[in-house]
């Protein structure tokens, strides 16, 4: 996106006026008769109408012509809101949000059953007799091309006409490989492929010539019109509704920057360049620190590299604030799915939201959109009772659910609280003993028994509903969260309600971490983790072998030699270390060679390739050019437990 | 990445109007007063798209085009032309050449910006 584009500027705007008539028009499902609030949504479709057409969005500006017409009736007390009116208009709202990021081709069947939908609601609001709705007809054209061979090495990107014939409509493209040559015959830059397109929607003849408005007179194409047959329009109306809610508003982050008094848009991609930077910064300062603490760095190299840690401290955490956005985005979405969740279940539901200017890295919002989608699916379905349910145990009728979040330390913690019927701890047992997830009559503490809802397939609900049920979700929740460091604390009184807390680290581009040496490779681990560090004598390590636990404070703390799980094949030094770190209630030791120091680490992710090799988190680059790996702390003591369980099973 | 563009054209004043209309929509913008000196550019950068006049002292943009199409580097480099004769004979010429669309003189910035985005695709 170019900072100057006036469209791109108005799709901004556009985004930002959308989300108004959104949260007045939900906020006037709870208030019909509100004057100021009808006229909120319909000064929000004003102008949008406005400035759609100034920017040559000519389909938003009539579609959203239409929609104010329709919306002004009301305005002018001819036809009273109603709450089928405010749903039509929330769908007409997606709908213009779809033609105000595309140009708002191939969407006119949908935008007309819309309206057809609104004036039936308007006129059954005003008690007028119901117009009945025409079929919309499915138009369009079949191509079919080839360009000139030495099209492409004068400047023409196929691929670019093809984006643009997407951009005219639905498009259907197939590649046409017959005339290309044999490989020896093949001359790299000339273009052999043609393509059949079948564009589907209302586009003109016109259109079409105007993408190929520089090649036209050398390639071959032909064109042919695809005729009319009619369609059923029944599921186009919910369709767009379906997908808001569903697909994560791309926007979100953005928007909220606009609220706090003035403030700078900033493409997100431009932040996360000069994030780069700044841990490139960082790289080469601890290059600068090793060579001035080292044996000839002299005094005033000293102080400079002093003085360049401090401001490039000062610098990351400035960045650091800069990619923070309020969790307010993030729980403004949550108010539609509510909205649509209750119409769909048929249950009376209220949201109450807390601590929305806690503020979290931008790249963790995005990724926890989706989670949180599911948790407060599965809280409104599974877990909120139908209404007379709730009445008969003495409960209000509407079910709550309440979104908080708050800052601890270095974590976010973010939590779902619904004051349902609980979850079921005999049905969450029944299914693990059938899954084979626990033996029958094992003893599991209550949080293992409740983290189980996040094993693969594991799902309780008796009926699969169009919400929630089918046993996915759950472990994708698990699995996003921990890709983001974070943890979910689930609890759950049976009668009141469950809380789900999800506890996600501020940041993920920078961390402090524990530079350690395993044989001759350097290891990281996250400070966050690191309890404490002690050394493991030589006694010890002798009088513990065989069963790797030592005794700290009078408790067993189990460890893992790295060294051996690493396979480094290099003798102990004489003074092991052992790094003693968290993870959620349990202690284990790690077996180092030696402890570095502190390092604040870049992360950098690692290859494709590596993408499955679970036990590191991450690269990063050290002083001296080097690389060390970010252990993943977690994943390594799973790892632990499976080699233990292995060497016991064969010894 | 902003686009850079490469404008060349022996009026100052279509110039300075192009520079405009381009450095408005976010391109970064490079000018050349005549062919010999946009062949030099040229070679020394590469430019994402050029826009040549094709009337101009010292070398024309028919030559300026031909010259740049036997450079292997600027091979697949979106050329295009201004032309004020919407005779198709220029065009054809001027498409044999190597250039890769035109746009016809006087033109107001959003057809220039139009066609920009057309052939660079953002």
């Amino acid at each position: 996106m170019s900072g100057g584009d006036p469209i791109a500027a108005f799709r901004v705007e556009a985004g930002d006026l959308l989300d108004q008539v959104e949260q007045g028009l939900l906020d006037l499902t709870h208030r019909l008769e509100d004057r100021d609030l009808i006229d909120a949504v319909f000064r929000g479709l004003h102008t949008l109408k406005g400035s759609g057409a100034m920017f040559g969005f000519d389909a938003l500006a009539s579609f959203t012509h239409h929609c104010e017409t329709a919306f002004d009736r009301v305005r002018k007390g001819l036809a009273p809101a109603t709450q089928g009116l405010v749903a039509v208009i929330l769908s007409a709202k997606d709908h213009m949000r779809a033609l105000v990021d595309g140009d708002g081709t191939g969407l006119e069947a949908a935008g007309a059953t819309i309206l057809e939908a609104l004036q039936r609601e308007v006129d059954a609001a005003a008690g007028a007799p119901v117009a009945a709705p025409s079929a919309p007809v499915r138009k369009g054209w079949r191509l079919s091309f080839f360009l000139p061979p030495e099209s492409m090495a004068n400047g023409t990107n196929p691929l670019m006409l093809l984006d643009e014939l997407r951009d005219l409509g639905e498009c259907t493209i197939v590649a046409r490989t017959e005339k290309v040559p044999a490989l020896a015959d093949l001359n790299p830059v000339e273009c052999h492929v043609g393509w059949d397109v079948e564009l589907i929607g209302d586009i003109s003849r016109d259109d079409i010539d105007d993408v190929f408005l520089f090649v036209m007179d050398d390639m071959e194409l032909t064109v042919e019109e695809i005729g009319g047959a009619p369609e059923a329009p029944a599921e186009v109306v919910d369709a767009p509704a379906a997908a808001a809610a569903a697909a994560p508003d791309a926007a979100g982050p953005a928007r909220a920057a606009a609220k706090t008094g003035e403030s700078v848009r900033v493409p997100a991609e431009r932040l996360d360049e000069l994030m780069d930077r700044v841990g490139e910064l960082v790289i080469v300062h601890s290059r600068l620190s090793q060579l001035a603490n080292g044996s000839g760095g002299d005094m005033v190299l000293r102080s400079i590299s002093e003085e360049i840690e401090r401001l490039v401290s000062e610098l990351r955490d400035t960045m650091m604030v800069l990619r923070m956005v309020p969790v307010a985005t993030l729980f403004g979405r949550f108010r539609r799915l509510i909205h649509d969740l209750a119409r769909e279940t048929g249950k009376a539901i209220e949201l109450s939201t807390e601590g929305e200017t806690t503020e979290v890295d931008k790249t963790v919002i995005e990724r926890l959109a989706d989670p949180m989608v599911h948790l407060i699916r599965n809280a409104c379905d599974h877990g909120l009772e139908p209404e007379d349910e709730r009445v008969a145990a003495g409960k209000p009728a509407t079910g709550h659910v309440r979104l908080s979040a708050h800052q601890a330390g270095g974590e976010v913690l973010i939590t779902i609280q619904d004051d349902g019927r609980g979850i079921n701890r005999e049905r969450v047992r029944a299914k693990a003993e059938s899954q084979g997830l626990i033996q029958p009559g094992q003893q599991v503490s209550d949080s293992e028994l409740l983290q189980m809802i996040f094993h693969p397939g594991f799902s309780t609900a008796a009926a699969v509903t169009n919400l929630s049920g089918r046993g996915v979700g759950m472990d994708v929740v698990k699995r996003t969260i921990e890709s983001l460091r974070g943890a979910i604390d689930i609890t759950s009184t049976p009668g009141e309600g469950s809380t789900v807390v999800l506890r996600i680290p501020l940041t993920l581009a920078i961390i402090d971490g524990l530079l350690v040496r395993v044989g001759e490779g350097r290891y990281v681990i996250p400070l966050a983790a690191v309890e404490e560090c002690l050394e493991l004598s030589l006694e010890e390590d002798l009088r513990s072998r065989g069963r790797s636990f030592i005794t700290l404070r009078d408790r067993l703390v189990p460890f893992l030699r790295l060294r051996e799980m690493f396979e480094t094949g290099t003798k102990p030094d004489p003074h092991q270390k052992i790094v003693v770190i968290a993870t959620g209630a349990e202690r284990v030791g790690l077996v180092v060679d030696q402890i570095i120091g502190s390092h604040q680490t870049v992360i950098k992710s690692m290859s494709p390739l590596h993408q499955d090799v679970a036990t590191f988190a991450g690269a990063t680059i050290l002083g001296d050019g080097g690389v060390a790996l970010i252990l993943d702390v977690v994943q390594l003591v799973l790892a632990g437990q499976h080699q233990e369980e292995r060497l016991r099973a064969v010894g | 990445m902003t686009a850079s563009i490469l404008t060349v054209d022996d009026s100052p004043s279509l110039r300075m109007a192009i520079k405009i209309a381009l450095t408005g929509a976010g391109y970064s913008v490079t000018e050349a007063g005549d062919g010999v000196e946009g062949l030099a550019k040229a070679k020394g950068t590469k430019f994402d798209l050029i826009i040549t006049d094709l009337n101009m002292p010292n070398m024309d943009g028919l030559t300026m085009i031909r010259e740049l199409r036997k450079d292997p580097a600027q091979c697949g480099t979106p050329i295009l032309f201004l032309t004020t004769e919407s005779d198709d004979a220029m065009k054809q010429q001027a498409k044999a050449a190597g250039a890769t669309g035109w746009l016809v003189k006087p033109f107001v910035p959003e057809q220039l910006l139009k066609v920009s985005r057309k052939v660079l695709g953002r």
